[in-house]
C-alpha cells in the first residue's frame, strides 16, 4: 500500500520534484511558497537522485536557469509567488518562444504590488492570457489539494514535455499552507542521457558529427518566418485545448445554476452548494483543474439546463471575464469574490448564491 | 630570402576593412580597386613577392577570409 | 617561384578552422567581434571539444553568435546569459560552458546575473567585450563609455555629473572569492590576437578544474559606433580605452 505523509502543499511539491525525476530546480525565497525550496535543501536530493537545487540571487535569475537547463533536455522547475511571477515572466516568454519545456510553481498572493502574503487568485489574468510579452500560452494546472500539488509536478512536466512548453501549477497561499494526507509514489529515476536525446533531440546537449548544431532560441528577425513560427504556437495551443482539459464536476448532472470555481474556492464552495442544495436550489460546480486549456467545452455541454452561472474567485473577477464568453448572452453570469488576501468563507457564497442566483 | 609565402582572400566575403593591410609587416597586402559583389574594395596581395606567409594578417582578420600558405625555399 | 607553387594544401600555414560556419558575419568591417569569435572557434578545435561544448549568446550585436560558430547554443535573454550557464553547467557537469556577452549586455541590464555567478564560482567562461557603447542599438551610451565619449544618448560626450562613470567591472569581479580568472586582453594586433587566444584556452581549461569561474575581457572596436574607420578606431582604442581598460591579467588562481 502506498505511503501517505502529512504535508504542506509546498512540501508536496518538493518531494514530488524528487520522486518524479526532477533534474534541477532554482528558486529564490518569497512568502507563501518558501517551504518548497526549503523542503528540497532539506532533503539533499543531490546526495540521493543528483538533483540540481539552487537558490538563486533573483527570481529573474532563476526563470532563466530554467530556460538554460530546459536548453539542455533536463526536467527543471521553479516556484514563486505573485510578485515573483511577475518577475519572471519575461523569461516565461522567452520559455515559450523557445518552446522550451519547464514547471513553474505559483503560490499565489494578494496584490497589486507588494500586496499581502495572504492567499489571493488574482493572477489567474496573468496566468492564462501570458503574463509577459507576445502572443503565448502555457498549461496551467490549479491544484484543489495538497495531492494534486504532489500529482501535478509530474503531471506538469508530462504535458510540459509533451507540447515542448512551459507549464504551471497555479496553486494559492491556502494550498501551499494547508497540510493534508499525500499519498508518495515510487522514487521514479532521472533521464539518463541517452533518453535525453531520444526525447529531446532538439536539446543543446553538445554538437556531434552526425547532426547539425542546435540552437535554443526565440529570436527570428524574418517576419515572415516569425510568422509561421507564431502560427506553429498557436496550432500547439489549439492542440493542448482539444486534447488536455482536465476538470471535475460537483452535483452538476441536474444543475440550474452552475458555479464555477478554481483551487481553494472549489472546495469552499463545495460546502456552500450543499446547504443551498437542502433549500431546494439545484446548484452545481465545475472546477477546471486546467485553467489553460479552459473547461470551455463541459460547460457549454450544461448551458441548455442552466438558469444563470456564478464565477467564484479569490480577486476582483477574472475568470468570470471567460464565463462571459461561453455564455454568450444565454444565461446571466455572475460573480461573487474576495480580494487582498481575505478568503471567502462557505457562509458568504451561500449568501451569494441566494442573493445573485436565486 | 629563406622563406615565401602567398595568401588567398575570398573575395566575395572580404568586408575590406583593411585591418591585414595595417598589420602586413611586409606591406604585400592592399585593397583592391576593384569591388565584391557587396560593394566591398577587398584585400589582395599588392606586391606577391613580398610575402612571408608570417600569418598576421589571417591572425587579426575579423572574417577569416585569408588562407595563408608558406615554403621554406 | 610562382605564386601557384605556394599555394597548394602541404604549404597551408593558416586557415579558417572548421568550427567557424560558412555564414557570412553581419558584423561591420573589421569589428572586433569576428576576431574574437575566431578564437573561440580555434581553441574549441584545437582542444577537441566541439561536441561537449555549450555556447550562451547575448542580446546585442553578438546576438546572431550561434550562426558562426558550429556547437550547439542557447540564445539568452538580455543579460541573463549568466543565469542559463549557470544552470546548463551544473546540469551537464561534463560540457564546457561559456557566455558570449558585451558591455550592455553584462555590465548593465546584466551586472546581478554576472556578479552572482562569479560570486557562486560557477565553473564557467565568460568573454567580454567591452567597446564601450551600445552596437546593435545603434552606438548609446554604455556602462563602459569613457568620459567625454560621444554616443547617441551623450550627444555632448558622456557627462560624470549625468551619466555616471565608466564602470570597470572586470576589476570588481577580480575581488568576488569565486573568480579564479580574470584578465583583459584585445585583438587589435598579431600580438594582442595571440596573447588573447592563450586567455581564452586557460578560460576554457580552468572549467574543467573546478577552480571557479574565468573572465576573459576584450577591450574592442566598434568603428560605425565610434564613427570611425576600422584601423583608425584599432588606433583610437590604443590611445584611449586602454588607459581607463589597461591590459593584463587581473587575477590568476
Amino acid at each position: 500500500m502506498a505511503e501517505k505523509i502529512l504535508l504542506k502543499g509546498n512540501e508536496a511539491i518538493a518531494h514530488a520534484a524528487i520522486h518524479c525525476g526532477c533534474d534541477g530546480y532554482f528558486g529564490y525565497p518569497i512568502t507563501p511558497q518558501s517551504e518548497v525550496m526549503e523542503t528540497l535543501m532539506a532533503q539533499k536530493p543531490w546526495e540521493t537522485t543528483g538533483m540540481v537545487v539552487l537558490q538563486a540571487e533573483s527570481e529573474i535569475a532563476s526563470i532563466n536557469m530554467l530556460y538554460g537547463g530546459a536548453g539542455t533536455g533536463k526536467r527543471v522547475m521553479t516556484s514563486s509567488s505573485s510578485p515573483g511571477i511577475s518577475l519572471m515572466s519575461e523569461g516565461i516568454s522567452y520559455l515559450a518562444g523557445a518552446e522550451l519545456p519547464c514547471l513553474v510553481v505559483d503560490v499565489q498572493r494578494g496584490g497589486p504590488g507588494l500586496g499581502t502574503i495572504q492567499p489571493s487568485q488574482s493572477d489567474y489574468f496573468q496566468a492564462t492570457k501570458g503574463g509577459g510579452h507576445g502572443d503565448y500560452k502555457i498549461i496551467i494546472l490549479a491544484p484543489a489539494y495538497g495531492q494534486e500539488m504532489y500529482d501535478f509536478v509530474e503531471l506538469g512536466f508530462e504535458l510540459a514535455f509533451k507540447y515542448r512548453m512551459p507549464a504551471m501549477i497555479l496553486a494559492d497561499g491556502v494550498i501551499g499552507q494547508m497540510m493534508e494526507k499525500v499519498e508518495i509514489k515510487e522514487q521514479k529515476p532521472r533521464w539518463t542521457k541517452e533518453e535525453i536525446l531520444k526525447i529531446s533531440p532538439w536539446a543543446a546537449t553538445g554538437k556531434t558529427a552526425d547532426r547539425k548544431r542546435n540552437i535554443i532560441t526565440s529570436l527570428d528577425l524574418d517576419p515572415i518566418s516569425q510568422e509561421q513560427h507564431n502560427i506553429h504556437l498557436q496550432e500547439k495551443y489549439r492542440q493542448v485545448e482539444e486534447n488536455e482539459v482536465r476538470y471535475t464536476e460537483y452535483r452538476s448532472e441536474d444543475a440550474e445554476h452552475l458555479i464555477v470555481a478554481f483551487g481553494c474556492m472549489a472546495r469552499i464552495a463545495e460546502t456552500a452548494i450543499d446547504r443551498a442544495r437542502e433549500q431546494g436550489i439545484k446548484v452545481g460546480l465545475i472546477r477546471p483543474i486546467t485553467l489553460f486549456p479552459f473547461p470551455k467545452k463541459p460547460i457549454e455541454k450544461l448551458l441548455p439546463q442552466l438558469k444563470s452561472m456564478m464565477s467564484i474567485e479569490l480577486n476582483a473577477g477574472q475568470m468570470v471575464e471567460d464565463l462571459k464568453v461561453i455564455a454568450n448572452g444565454k444565461v446571466p453570469v455572475h460573480f461573487f469574490g474576495r480580494m487582498g488576501g481575505v478568503v471567502a468563507s462557505p457562509d458568504e457564497i451561500y449568501e451569494a448564491i441566494i442573493n445573485k442566483l436565486k | 630570402m629563406a622563406v615565401r609565402g602567398a595568401i588567398v582572400v575570398d573575395n566575395e566575403k572580404c568586408k575590406g576593412c583593411g585591418v591585414c593591410v595595417a598589420n602586413c609587416p611586409t606591406k604585400t597586402i592592399a585593397l583592391s580597386h576593384e569591388v565584391n559583389g557587396k560593394g566591398y574594395n577587398y584585400a589582395y596581395m599588392a606586391n606577391p613577392e613580398s610575402c612571408t606567409g608570417c600569418t598576421n594578417c589571417a591572425t587579426v582578420c575579423p572574417d577569416s577570409v585569408i588562407t595563408v600558405y608558406r615554403v621554406k625555399l | 617561384m610562382d605564386i601557384k607553387d605556394i599555394i597548394k594544401e602541404e604549404n597551408k600555414v593558416y586557415g579558417k578552422t572548421p568550427v567557424l560556419t560558412d555564414n557570412v558575419m553581419h558584423y561591420c568591417p573589421g569589428c572586433s567581434h569576428g576576431v574574437v569569435h575566431k578564437l573561440i572557434a580555434e581553441v574549441i578545435e584545437e582542444m577537441g571539444i566541439q561536441d561537449k561544448t555549450i555556447g550562451v549568446s547575448p542580446v546585442g550585436c553578438a546576438v546572431l553568435a550561434y550562426n558562426y560558430l558550429d556547437i550547439d547554443w542557447e540564445e539568452a535573454a538580455h543579460g541573463r546569459a549568466p543565469a542559463l550557464a549557470t544552470a546548463i553547467k551544473r546540469l551537464n557537469p561534463d560540457k564546457y560552458v561559456f557566455t558570449y556577452q558585451g558591455d550592455g549586455d553584462l555590465a548593465s541590464i546584466g551586472c546581478g546575473e554576472i556578479m552572482h555567478a562569479c560570486n557562486r564560482g560557477e565553473n564557467i567562461v565568460v568573454i567580454f567585450i567591452n567597446n564601450a557603447i551600445y552596437g546593435m542599438t545603434g552606438g548609446q551610451m554604455a556602462p563602459t563609455t569613457l568620459l567625454g565619449m560621444v554616443t547617441a544618448t551623450t550627444p555632448y560626450g558622456r557627462n560624470a555629473e549625468l551619466n555616471g562613470y565608466p564602470l570597470r567591472l572586470t576589476e570588481l569581479l577580480a575581488q568576488l572569492d569565486g573568480t579564479c580568472y580574470v584578465t583583459r586582453q584585445s585583438v587589435q594586433n598579431p600580438a594582442s590576437v595571440r596573447k588573447a587566444k592563450k586567455a581564452i584556452q586557460k578560460a576554457f581549461e580552468n572549467s574543467m578544474k573546478k577552480k571557479g569561474t574565468s573572465f576573459v575581457e576584450i577591450v574592442g572596436t566598434c568603428n560605425s559606433g565610434w564613427k570611425m574607420n576600422p584601423v583608425k578606431a584599432n588606433q583610437w582604442m590604443e590611445e584611449n580605452m586602454f588607459a581607463k581598460y589597461p591590459l593584463g591579467d587581473i587575477k590568476d588562481i
